[in-house]
């Protein structure tokens, strides 16, 4: 592992780890937006890619994703944006976040030397499940990336051991059945979920799917080591469209104050 | 011949199938395959399958050879599988009776299904209604604007018509939303799929539920023939479920095997369904198969006059069939299927669907090259009165109706 995911691992802060969609509404907006979410505290970034076939995301992300779509946004120039993040000083880990099919197509061995050309820490493929992800992972790990595993409620609990004992980079924890997007509660046992997923994960436990306010991610506080937001931020990156692309500097603002009001104090 | 055993553990046809959907339903999938591979050697239950295909759908269908239709077309004999004549009028009714039967079987209540022009969705909502179940049918905007008959077909049946909104708007984003939906209910819905496509195993039951037709087919030739087999079998190929459940027995006889594509406004156009002929491999709702998109991997829409046929991808197996050459694929477009139905239509007072018309005008030109002693079978997987309004459009010309 190097030197991003050690300080991620090793920090004891509760981890916050956005998602945003590149792309969305521009690429100049998304290197911002990074840049603002890693000064708000971000401790990993992830990174989605436009897909015309979303079927793990709900309609706020499969809104980010048409928009990315129009800005001709793809797997490629999502790895390369990374290296301009680097540059520009995001010093995180990040994640890029992609349906099989545009790996496929890319070609899995060019998307490993590319994401190493640019800095890329990490793959989350939301529609790759365990089962078929053997030789991708053997992959990534010769090339230093992680392959991020996602567990979910319904996983049985010797698939969840193991998967949790493999696990690189953090172990992602679905918090609820379902697509990605915002939910008012959760359901019961999830904590239990949690809990029994960090006995065996030598790697940071993260919750995920469905988190958009503070006193949610406060009640995970103590079974989790951290927490991903998706769909929250990605309404609110929606709803500054327009001033994202011709007012940037008071947009990003306007972005960072909402971040700070939906983080617990300890996060920042 | 292909002699591979598939699909193989792990739901492969070669490099084709597989699972590829989020972890969330993976439990479901194999609850999913475990409770079917025991039907599957449950005699109980498959007498109750059989008992109910011919109390409630009318099987067995005819084998009827289509003997004005051979001497006007001249060559060998056509013979047509009716699958027209089954309950709500195609081949669609075996796969979502088996499907219903499973899911009682498993103690669900609730089915949810997806469709594009809404014959998949009927036969859903009828098998639903005949075993009270609860069904959702996921259906895109813009098939629900042209389908305006089916959607209140369904709700007649008792389901509830849910609009899609995303992406194009059609079967492709239909199915997706259906599978979102499962993710969001997979503990206690059951996911009626209505072709031969999708996550492991559903390629598999598809093919097993609809492999009635060619078991019938073969029956009904071999009486007739004095136990020869057919010089050809014919079948249409969206999804692929018909043609993989005609074709089921016959792969491994020495019987050419002959799958049609919709071409839409023809192959060298954006406008067709090839999938086979101009298609790549990628993964599409939960399987690796042969699909239609772009370099970079976006999935594109794809067109047909029919609606059965206009789907992108296409089931796994077929996928495999093609790469192992056991079954040839081509296509056919728009205008041959609509003159091959006019054909029938003339000629034997039939009037089947747009897709089994595709099947049809394929057999129409391999027939012709054929000797008068040989026989083709064609399997008319539905009947045309669906795609009336759509005929009145290209035949008359007018738009009367819009």
């Amino acid at each position: 592992m190097n030197k991003r995911w050690t300080d991620f691992q090793n920090s004891s802060d509760y981890r916050f780890v956005p998602y945003i969609m590149a792309g969305d509404p521009c690429e100049e907006a998304t290197i911002e937006l990074s840049l603002a979410l890693e000064e708000c505290g971000a401790a990993a970034l992830e990174l989605g890619v436009p897909y015309s076939d979303p079927l793990a995301d709900g309609p706020v992300i499969q809104r980010a994703g048409m928009r990315g779509l129009k800005q001709k946004m793809n797997l490629e120039k999502t790895i390369k944006l990374v290296s301009k993040l680097r540059e520009r000083g995001l010093k995180i880990p990040v994640i890029i976040f992609t349906y099989y099919n545009l790996l496929l197509q890319l070609g899995e061995n060019r998307f490993m030397t590319l994401a190493e050309e640019n800095g890329v820490d990490g793959l989350l493929v939301p529609d790759l499940p365990y089962e078929e992800s053997y030789y991708l992972k053997e992959m990534c790990s010769a090339h230093h990336l992680a392959l991020i595993s996602l567990v979910a409620p319904t996983t049985n609990k010797e698939k969840l051991s193991k998967l949790s004992k493999e696990a690189d980079g953090f172990l992602y924890c679905i918090s609820s059945l379902g697509v990605t997007g915002i939910r008012s509660e959760f359901r019961d046992g999830l904590n239990d979920f949690l809990r029994t997923a960090k006995e065996d994960s030598a790697v940071p436990v993260l919750v995920g799917f469905g988190l958009s306010q503070r006193d949610q991610i406060e009640q995970f506080e103590g079974t989790s080591d951290g927490f991903i937001i998706g769909s929250a931020i990605v309404k609110k990156i929606e709803s500054l469209e327009n001033e994202l692309i011709t007012n940037r500097e008071e947009a990003i603002g306007t972005f960072k104050q909402y971040i700070e009001s939906l983080l617990p104090v300890y996060t920042r | 011949m292909s002699a591979a055993i598939v699909p193989d553990h792990r739901g492969r046809y070669g490099n084709f199938g597989g699972k590829y959907v989020p972890e969330t339903i993976m439990f479901a999938l194999e609850e999913l395959e475990k409770s079917f591979e025991e039907a599957l050697h449950d005699e109980e239950f498959q007498k109750q399958f059989q008992h109910e295909l011919a109390v409630y759908s009318g099987r067995p269908t005819p084998l009827t050879f289509a003997e004005r239709l051979t001497e006007v077309n001249g060559g060998a004999k056509i013979y047509l599988k009716r699958e027209d004549l089954n309950h709500t009028g195609a081949h669609k009714i075996n796969n979502a009776i088996g499907q219903a039967l499973l899911a009682v079987r498993m103690g669900k209540k609730k089915i949810i299904a997806e469709t594009g022009a809404g014959q998949h969705g009927v036969a859903a909502a009828t098998v639903a209604a005949k075993y009270g179940l609860s069904c959702k049918v996921y259906m895109g905007k813009e098939d629900i604007r042209r389908q305006a008959l089916n959607v209140f077909r369904m709700k007649l049946l008792g389901a509830e018509v849910i609009e899609v909104t995303s992406g194009s708007q059609t079967l492709k984003d239909a199915t997706n939303e259906a599978i979102r939906e499962w993710v969001a209910s997979v503990e206690d819905t059951f996911y009626l799929i209505g072709s031969a496509v999708g996550p492991h195993p559903y390629p598999k039951m598809v093919k097993n539920f609809q492999q009635v037709i060619g078991l019938e087919t073969m029956d009904q030739f071999v009486q007739m023939s004095d136990g020869n087999l057919p010089d050809a079998v014919i079948a249409c190929v969206g999804g692929g479920s018909n043609a993989i459940g005609m074709f089921a027995p016959f792969i491994h006889k020495d019987v050419p095997l002959f799958g049609v594509e919709a071409a839409g406004k023809g192959v060298e156009t954006n406008e067709h369904a090839a999938t086979l002929s101009k298609g790549t491999n990628g993964v599409i709702h939960g399987s690796l198969t042969k699909l239609l998109q772009t370099e970079e991997g976006q999935i594109t829409e794809p067109y047909s006059i029919s609606a059965g046929l206009d789907y992108p991808g296409i089931g796994p197996e077929h996928a495999y069939l093609h790469e192992t050459g056991r079954v040839r694929y081509d296509a056919v477009t728009d205008q041959e299927s609509l003159e091959a139905l006019e054909s029938l239509c003339l000629n034997e007072g039939i009037l089947c669907a747009l897709e089994s018309a595709h099947a049809l005008a394929y057999s129409l030109k391999l027939a012709k090259n054929m000797k008068k002693d040989e026989a083709v079978v064609v399997c008319l997987s539905g009947r045309g009165d669906k795609d009336v309004h759509t005929l009145m459009e290209k035949v008359e010309g007018g738009n009367q109706y819009e």
